[in-house]
């Protein structure tokens, strides 16, 4: 049991931006809303994966929608919440614990926020170690866990159950329609699943792992030391270059910001180019000019952060002339099996390129103590 | 028309008159701690220096900090409430959720959630309710607030609800000063909304200075109209200041970098302004500054102003000469320089003493450096210059770098790899007020459109239109019009190709 204060929320959700790949939204707004409720007397607490019983009732939850939209229509706060009484009532079973769909970027917090205001307790773990665009991304989905009953609300409490659909995909395209509905912005709670099936498909140890990141930079920066270094002691993740983006396209396909980046190197990285791929978080990273070799993919963690204060930098902030380093750290272990590849490998975001892990391993490296 | 500039920085304020692009007449005067003195010192030794007459004078522009140090040292604040139209959504974060605790004391900070606002799609959250807009009136005035703030949901892509509230306050709290989030611009409510905030709780002291500057100006004989800067180098006039204060926040370094680059005649270019301490590069592009991803932080609070792009190091003319010159900085004699620098007699090795032993610049006495230690000191220095020249650059072509600062004899006159040229503007020091005496102005709008709906050409021409209108309204010649700016980010997970789009407009006063 990790209990979470201001300090290790300010951690997290730095950890968690770095964790979001590109993508994921700002946790920024996400940890004002937790630091909030911790003021008026929230306590929140983290429980270990392998510490949830067997037969508790696991509810994924999370908030979905347009990042650009939710830093204007701020959320009611307890849309996730309202989704997962949705599903209790439609289920007949009370939840018992929740986990975050996602560690990476906004969603991390999510799992705090509805704690504090629900009193149920929150997993140290994930779906998905990182970020990634659509539903059926996640470890669960993966390994098997139906995706339905599934629920989203919005901030009226405007409430759809999904009771049954075909597969996650079809879930993704049906919550994105109603989401735009409810104004681009809803909390999901699905899936719903027992203790054991959670214990099988989650990614254990993010939150350990987004807090250790944060704290890792936090200390640097107060220590005038390199941030960046203390990243990648954690991750076992790597430089791929240090630069300056030169070039950003962006378009809109169906609905996702995808596009590519282009960063040339300086200093000693001075003679080198790196082009990125991303659809709302970085994909593919190739050495340039005109891809020559692949340096990373997904399911590996491609990761731009500010070069001197390691403050992640996302797709939607990236232009020309920014300075950044481009890390790449190691998937989670539950991404890189065959039947996973087929979901989040290169190829099901379309680029035929091979999947070749990088070195190291997600978490090993991590401290467990808080 | 003879144009002065005057920028009240927090040592020095300078003025300069400026007849097109010939610089008349300048001066440094104290900064006073009513400012406005320093302002008619300054001023009266620039049109003496000039030899001018008062009459010639056509337009006086001023760039202050006056503002921006109000809100960081807490004084002079209104108390201030905030209505937000916004309710159920938004409801975890109230307004003043992210202040310092000093601050949100300092204004009051009483803030409270109504319903409505609109969704990204201009379809209403809740309906405008008036009367729950009265009872938060009341409360407001039974907290005795002194400055109001509507803040909607999206009142970028509508205001309705945000102007009809403020109507309803300014009836219900007649003589309180009502600010329209909507005006203080740009997508993410709870900064705009905080900006709108400091905003508010500064119109009593733009109100007072203004009116001081208007009437130090009649006193000076100078019936002219006045202007202050914004942050992105444009000009408001005094009667738009006193409404919008918070618009000159950022407005120092964008108004010294604008100020270097007119002196060179020159629209793209890296400046670097080398102090005592540190050197600050930033870079320009089409005569304004690159703006920085981060929001500007004032007093501890996030606003929706972007600062300019600025980078900086620890090396400047007091940096001190460690491990044989293999090390300059960043530690610095700082303001001791005249004292501690060996070419004024001390007996601290600093980088001024490198770049005269080497002849970069005469200064002072001889400073007894060993050859080998400058040598190496002065290639230390070079590569510093050229690994910051080389950060701020976005591209492979070689740049033009302008010098400004008491520091810039430190560098050499040889250009650097990477670069075209120094350039070393006369009159360098006062760059500043050069800066606040462009005479421009703009126009910008920020919203949401869907292409699908509107189409791509027609959506860019009408807020094009919109900018090009609003820097009109703000005095532009129309002929001078030029776009600046089109950014389009698309928004992911809508569908109908919705783009967030930004366009921004500046022109010339007549």
């Amino acid at each position: 049991m990790l209990i979470v204060d201001e300090r290790a929320a300010e951690a997290i959700a730095l950890g968690a931006g770095i964790l979001g790949t590109g993508g994921g939204g700002n946790p920024y707004l996400g940890f004002l809303m937790t630091r909030e409720l911790l003021r008026h007397g929230a306590k929140i607490a983290v429980t270990g994966v392998a510490d949830v019983p067997d037969d508790a009732v696991v509810c994924g939850i999370g908030a979905m929608g347009a990042p650009t939209v939710g830093i204007e229509k701020l959320p009611r706060g307890d849309e996730p919440l309202a989704a997962l009484r949705a599903l209790e009532h439609h289920t007949g079973c009370r939840v018992t614990h929740l986990i975050a769909g996602e560690i990476g970027g906004a969603n991390a917090m999510q799992p705090l926020i509805q704690s504090a205001l629900s009193g149920l307790a929150a997993i140290d773990g994930d779906g998905m170690g990182r970020a990634f665009p659509e539903l059926q991304h996640c470890s669960f989905s993966i390994g098997g866990v139906p995706c339905t009953p599934a629920a989203i609300a919005d901030c009226h409490h405007n409430t759809v159950v999904f009771p049954a659909l075909r597969d996650t995909e079809t879930l993704e395209r049906f919550a994105r329609a109603v989401t735009v509905q409810m104004g681009a912005r809803a909390g999901y709670a699905f899936p719903i699943m027992s203790g054991a099936e959670m214990k099988r498909t989650a990614v254990s140890g993010s939150y350990t792992l987004a807090h250790a990141i944060g704290r890792a930079v936090l200390t640097a920066r107060a220590a005038h030391t390199d941030p960046i270094a203390a990243i990648l002691a954690i991750t076992e993740g790597t430089v791929l270059l240090r630069g300056r983006i030169v070039d950003v396209e962006r378009r809109l396909v169906a609905g996702f910001a995808r596009g590519r980046l282009e960063i040339m190197g300086t200093g000693s990285d001075r003679l080198r180019e790196i082009e990125i791929a991303f659809q709302n978080e970085n994909l593919v990273a190739w050495e340039g000019p005109r891809r020559r070799r692949v340096l990373a993919t997904v399911p590996d963690l491609i990761t731009l952060v500010d070069e001197e204060t390691g403050d992640p930098v996302t797709t939607e902030i990236t232009r020309y002339g920014l300075r950044v380093a481009v890390l790449g750290m190691p998937a989670p272990q539950q991404l890189k099996t065959a039947e996973a590849l087929a979901v989040v490998g290169p190829r099901a975001f379309g680029y035929d390129v091979q999947f070749t892990p990088l070195p190291g391993r997600y978490g090993r490296a991590c401290p467990q103590l808080w | 028309m003879i144009r002065a500039g005057i920028d009240v920085g927090g040592t020095n304020t300078d003025a300069v008159l400026l007849d097109g692009r010939r610089l008349l007449g300048a001066a440094k005067r104290p900064t006073s701690e009513d400012v406005t003195e320093g302002i008619v010192a300054a001023l009266s030794a620039a049109i003496a220096d000039a030899g001018v007459a008062h009459a010639a004078i056509g337009r006086v522009m001023i760039g202050t900090t006056h503002f921006t140090n109000a809100v960081v040292q807490r004084r002079n604040l209104l108390r201030t409430g905030v209505i937000r139209l916004g309710a159920p959504a938004s409801q975890i974060l109230p307004p003043f959720v992210d202040w310092p605790d000093d601050l949100r004391i300092a204004v009051g900070g009483v803030g409270i959630i109504v319903p409505g606002g609109v969704e990204f799609d201009g379809r209403e959250i809740c309906a405008y309710d008036p009367g729950s807009i009265r009872d938060a009136a009341s409360i407001l005035k039974a907290a005795d607030v002194a400055a109001v703030v509507v803040s909607a949901i999206f009142s970028s892509v509508s205001d309705t609800h945000e102007r009809a509230a403020a109507v309803m306050v300014a009836e219900q709290m007649p003589g309180i000063p009502v600010v329209c989030s909507a005006d203080i611009g740009r997508i993410g409510l709870p900064e705009r909304e905080n900006a709108a905030a400091l905003n508010a709780a500064l119109i009593g002291l733009a109100d007072r200075t203004t009116s001081a500057f208007t009437a130090a100006l009649a006193r000076m004989n100078l019936h002219t109209e006045l202007y202050l800067t914004q942050n992105d180098g444009t000009l408001m006039s005094a009667a738009v200041a006193r409404r919008f204060p918070v618009r000159t926040f950022a407005s120092g370094p964008t108004n010294s970098m604008r100020g270097a680059a007119y002196l060179c005649d020159i629209k793209d270019a890296i400046v670097l302004d080398i102090g005592g301490t540190t050197t600050d590069a930033g870079a320009l592009i089409g005569g304004f500054p690159r703006e920085a991803g981060a929001s500007v932080i004032v007093g501890g609070v996030r606003t929706n102003f972007r600062m300019p792009d600025i980078l900086s190091i620890g090396l400047g003319g007091g940096s001190v000469v460690e491990r044989d010159g293999a090390v300059v900085g960043p530690f610095s004699v700082g303001n001791r320089l005249t004292e501690e620098a060996r070419v004024f007699g001390g007996s601290v090795l600093t980088a001024t003493d490198v770049a005269v032993t080497l002849g970069r610049g005469v200064l002072g006495q001889d400073p007894h450096v060993a050859e080998d230690v400058a040598g190496r000191a002065g290639a230390t220095i070079d590569t510093m210059i050229a690994e910051i020249i080389d950060r701020m650059k976005t591209t492979s072509v070689d740049v033009s770098v302008i010098l400004v600062g008491g520091g810039a004899l430190l560098v050499g006159e040889a250009a650097l790899p990477g670069m075209a040229s120094f350039l070393r503007p006369e009159h360098g020091n006062v760059a500043n007020a050069i800066g606040a005496a462009l005479g421009q102005v703009g126009g910008e709008v920020d919203r949401v459109v869907s292409f699908n709906q509107v189409g791509r050409q027609e959506s860019i021409a009408t807020a094009l239109h919109e900018a090009r209108r609003h820097a009109m309204d703000a005095g532009a010649t129309e002929e001078s019009l030029a776009t600046v700016e089109v950014d389009e980010v698309p928004l992911a997970y809508l569908p109908g190709d919705a783009v967030r789009l930004r366009v921004k407009v500046v022109g010339d006063l007549p």
